[in-house]
Formats: structure tokens, sequence, C-alpha cells
């Protein structure tokens, strides 16, 4: 191996799905020997026997759908405030004087231990999953798209200025385009942040989504169950990640890829 | 056709100390008329604060003291009246070699049509046709100065700012280059300031070369270049080239020694 070099696409796929089917193998091992009892850790064929009746019999489909609308719904929020608020931010330095230190002081602010509080302040529906969602992102993608935003080629800028523009097409038309793929990049990495924080929300205080499931399972000792209802989240997050990318690369063609 | 006249007098820029080191003095109090229309070489060895006058004129820096004038009116911030290329490739990334063009049109608010009767010209002139749809990080080096210099057409700006724009370029395509900003600058007859630090190609494009010193710089030497346009590349072994080679090495060889051991 020499460092840096990249490996053929073949070859790629092959080591990924390689050690994929390693983590399972050594999933089964376990469990199928007995070495780890079906009380802790629930084999790969228990897992999916339990998700299947859980698709079938328990209406799970309909708790991804609702632990899906809150992230997004959540997100979505969190990023519309955010990402203006953090271009602007990186962009007008009186603004980012302003607003800085309390982003930075409210970002290490741990998201989960509002629960309590929001129960208090918006009982525990909807307002408190996507509140919670919203206080985990927020401040996280101000601070990261500020500091894109500010990062933003100044040679660019300048030439702009050279030709004829003001403060706002320099925002508009220079600070904006030159950020987007990485704020994208940033979102991508946010999202992934919003689904831990869903399923906290969901572990308290719900009585639906897969969080509400895992605790509901843990209740009847299913590990199969809670398997599956983690394993669906860990694949969600694979199909937007791969959504986010495909997405960079049909909107960024100009970018080096 | 340029028709305004370019006063810098007694600019003088200082950068304020960071830290411990104290304020560098890049510029001293400098004085130079360009007349509308000329194309002036600014030669001087790296570090003398030929960029820093040429940012000064661009108004995308202000000087310490003194005044840049244009026909009387002061410069004090950065206008489409002075285009500018720059040695870094500054073409936005997000944007093809025709949108690139056609940036401070839309910025002006020229009509859509207009616009693209322009970039369209501009990008005949600097031979980048077939490449109208062309992603910046897809054209060689020498493209993308190219289109950086057709930008900045685009706008018919009354003074051009090269900040050595082929800088960063090898030798063969500099050369091509130079007679590409010839032919352009002998049809439009635009006020250029250009500047470089390679004497060929100071004698090669303009009127009058002026000469830097080292750090701090001012101007040194005022020297009249009476080779007759329209130029081609075979005046480069004539003798009267060969003169002025030597009169300005003689001029420029000290500074880059003081500029060396300082
Ligand atoms: N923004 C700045 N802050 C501090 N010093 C600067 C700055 N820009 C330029 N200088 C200094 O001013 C001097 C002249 O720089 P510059 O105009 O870039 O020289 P040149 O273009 O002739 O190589 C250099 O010594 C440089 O270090
Ligand atoms: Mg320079």
């Amino acid at each position: 191996m020499k460092p840096l070099v990249p490996v053929p696409a073949a070859a790629r796929v092959i080591l990924g799905v390689g050690f994929f089917a390693m983590f399972v193998g050594v999933w089964a091992a376990v469990t199928y020997s007995g070495y780890v009892p079906p009380l802790f850790l629930a084999s790969p064929g228990q897992a999916l026997l339990s998700g299947w009746s859980l698709l079938t019999e328990y209406g799970f489909l309909g708790d991804i759908a609702v632990t899906i609308w809150r992230v997004v719904g959540g997100f979505v929020i969190a990023a519309a405030c955010g990402v203006p608020l953090g271009l602007l931010m990186g962009t007008f330095k009186p603004v980012e004087a302003f607003f800085e230190p309390f982003v930075s002081f409210a970002r290490y602010l741990p998201a989960s231990a509002f629960i309590p509080l929001l129960i208090l302040w918006v009982g525990i529906g909807e307002t408190q999953k996507l509140s919670l969602i919203f206080i985990g992102s927020f401040f996280q993608i101000v601070i990261m798209v500020s500091v894109i935003a500010g990062g933003t080629r100044m040679d660019l800028v300048e030439a702009a200025y050279t030709l004829g523009a003001k403060s706002r097409g320099v925002l508009r038309r220079v600070i904006l385009p030159a950020s987007a793929p990485l704020v994208m990049e940033t979102l991508r990495l946010v999202l992934g942040w919003a689904w831990t924080y869903v399923i906290v929300a969901e572990l308290i205080g719900a009585s639906s989504g897969i969080g509400h499931m895992i605790m509901d399972s843990q209740r009847l000792l299913d590990t199969g169950q809670m398997i599956f209802g983690i394993v669906v989240i860990g694949l969600i997050g694979l199909a937007t990640d791969f959504l986010f990318k495909a997405l960079n690369r049909w909107l960024f063609p100009w970018a080096a890829l | 056709m340029s028709n305004k006249t370019l006063r810098i007098a007694g600019v003088t820029r200082t950068f304020p100390g960071r830290g411990k080191a104290g304020p560098t003095l890049a510029l001293q109090p400098t004085d130079m008329t360009a007349a509308p229309g000329e194309f002036i070489a600014i030669l001087g060895p790296s570090g003398c604060g030929k960029s820093t006058l040429l940012r000064i004129v661009a108004g995308l820096d202000q000087p310490t003291a003194g005044s840049v004038t244009l026909d009387g009116a002061p410069v004090t911030a950065p206008g489409a009246d002075r285009g500018m290329v720059f040695q870094s490739y500054t073409l936005f990334p997000w944007l093809t070699v025709a949108q690139n063009i056609r940036f401070g049109l839309q910025e002006r608010g020229v009509p859509d049509a207009e616009q693209q009767a322009i970039a369209a010209r501009f990008i005949a002139r600097t031979g980048l046709k077939g490449f109208e749809n062309h992603w910046p990080r897809q054209l060689s080096g020498g493209m993308q100065q190219r289109c950086a210099l057709a930008r900045a057409l685009a706008n018919d700006p009354e003074i051009l700012l090269l900040d050595e724009p082929f800088g960063a370029l090898d030798h063969q395509t500099r050369e091509l280059m130079q007679e590409l900003l010839l032919e352009i600058w002998e049809a439009d007859r635009k006020t250029v300031l250009f500047v470089t630090h390679d004497i060929d190609e100071a004698i090669f494009l303009a009127k009058r070369v002026v000469v830097m010193s080292a750090r701090p710089g001012r101007i040194k030497a005022d020297v009249p270049i009476p080779l007759p346009y329209p130029r081609d590349w075979t005046m480069k072994t004539s003798a009267e080239f060969g003169t002025l080679k030597a009169r300005l090495m003689g001029e420029i060889r000290e500074e880059v020694r003081k500029a060396a051991m300082a």
C-alpha cells in the first residue's frame, strides 16, 4: 500500500462489502455458537425475523415514517434558519461579533439535557421532538456555515469587486455559490447527528417512532427487535448519505469531484 | 479607446505591524500619470510594492497618503471602470467560461441579448470559441487567463490593471499571451498598467516602462520604449530591443540585489 494512492472502483466495492460481511459473520458466530445468549444479543436470523413481524404485524413502517418526518422536519427548520444566519455571520464581521460568542456557547449545551425542560415547556408532542432536533442542529449549522462563508477565497471576492459588484452582489454571486458545496456537506453531517437526537427524544415520552419501538422492545427483552430498529436507522442514514452525495454531484458539477 | 487620464499623486502605503513586527513601508510617495490609451509596464523586484500600487489604483486597498484620480475624480473604491486580471486564477469556478465573461455585465444590468453578444465577441477575440460551456477547472492555465482577460474587457473599462497575469504560465504560452494582449491593445487602445518582473515582457508590450526600486518601493526610472506598434515577436531579437534590455537590466539588477539582501 502506498499513501494516498486511490483504489480502483471494483476493489473499493469489494473491500467495503467485505467489512460488512465480516461484521455480520462475527455477529453470527458469537450468537449461533451460544457464546452470547439471546437475552443479550439476538442472532442475525432472529433479528430479521423480529423485523419481519414488526413490519407486518406491528405497523413498524408507520414508526419509521414518523421518525423520518420528525428528523426531516426539525432539520429543515434548523437549516432554513441556520444557513442564512451563518452566511451573514461569515460575510459581515459585525454580525459575527454580535452572535458568535453566544452561538459558540450554545452549541456546547447538550441537546438531550433539554428534554426535561422541553417537556415542561411544550409537552411530549411533536413540538418537543422538533425542538430538540432544532436545538441540537441549529447552533452547529450556524457556526460551521459561518466558518465556511468566512473562508471564501478573497481573490474571488476582489475579482467580483473589480467587475463592478457591490456587497449584495458579492454575497449573492460569490460567497453563496462558493460556500454551497461545503454547506451541503455540513448539512449531511449534521443530519447524521439529528438522527441521534430524534431517537433520544423518542426514548423518552413518545408513543410512536423507531426510538419508542426500541424502548418497548426492551421491556419485552426482545433484542431481535431492538437490533432490527438500530439497523434500520443505520440503513436510512446510509441511504440519505448516498442521496446527499448524488444531489451534490448534480448541483455542483463544477466542483472537482 | 480610453479617454481619461489616470493620476497617481504622492501615493504611499504603510502596512501596520502585527505583534512584534513593526509597520512595513511598502510604497514610498509615488507619482505617475498615465495618458489615455497608454500602455505602461511596471517593472520591479518581488516585494517592491507593485501589487500594492495596482491594488490602490483598483480601489482594493487604500493609500496611507496621496491620491489616485481618474480625470480628476478621486478613486476610493473598486469599480467597473478599472478592470483587473490577477496573477492567481480567479475565474469563478461555478460559472462556465461564457458566464464568467458575463459576470460584470449582469452586475450592471446589461440586457440579456447584449450580454450574449458581448460575451461572444470576447470569446472569439481571446480564442476561446468552443469552450464557452466549459468549467474553469477544465481549462489550461493560459486559457483561464485569457478568459479572465475577456471577463475584464467585456466590462469595457477605462483602465486595465494587469498584475503579473502571465506569471504562472510556461514560457511558450506566455509569449503567445503577450501577442494576444498586444493585438487587443492595438485595436482598443485602452490604458493599461501591466505589472511584471520580466524585462523582455515589459519592453515587448509597453510604450513606457516604469522601474521600481527594492522595498520600500519608489519609481526609480521611467523609460520610454520607442519601438513602433504594431509589434511582433521578431522585434525581440532586434538591436534596439537589446539596447533597451541592457539599460533596464542595469536599472533593475541593483534593485534585485538589494531585495535579495534585505
Ligand atoms: N496586507 C499586507 N499586510 C502587510 N504587509 C503587506 C501586505 N501586502 C503586502 N505587504 C508587504 O508589502 C510589500 C510589497 O508587497 P507587494 O505589493 O505585494 O509586492 P510585489 O507585488 O511587488 O511583489 C511586501 O514586503 C509585502 O510583504
Ligand atoms: Mg505582486
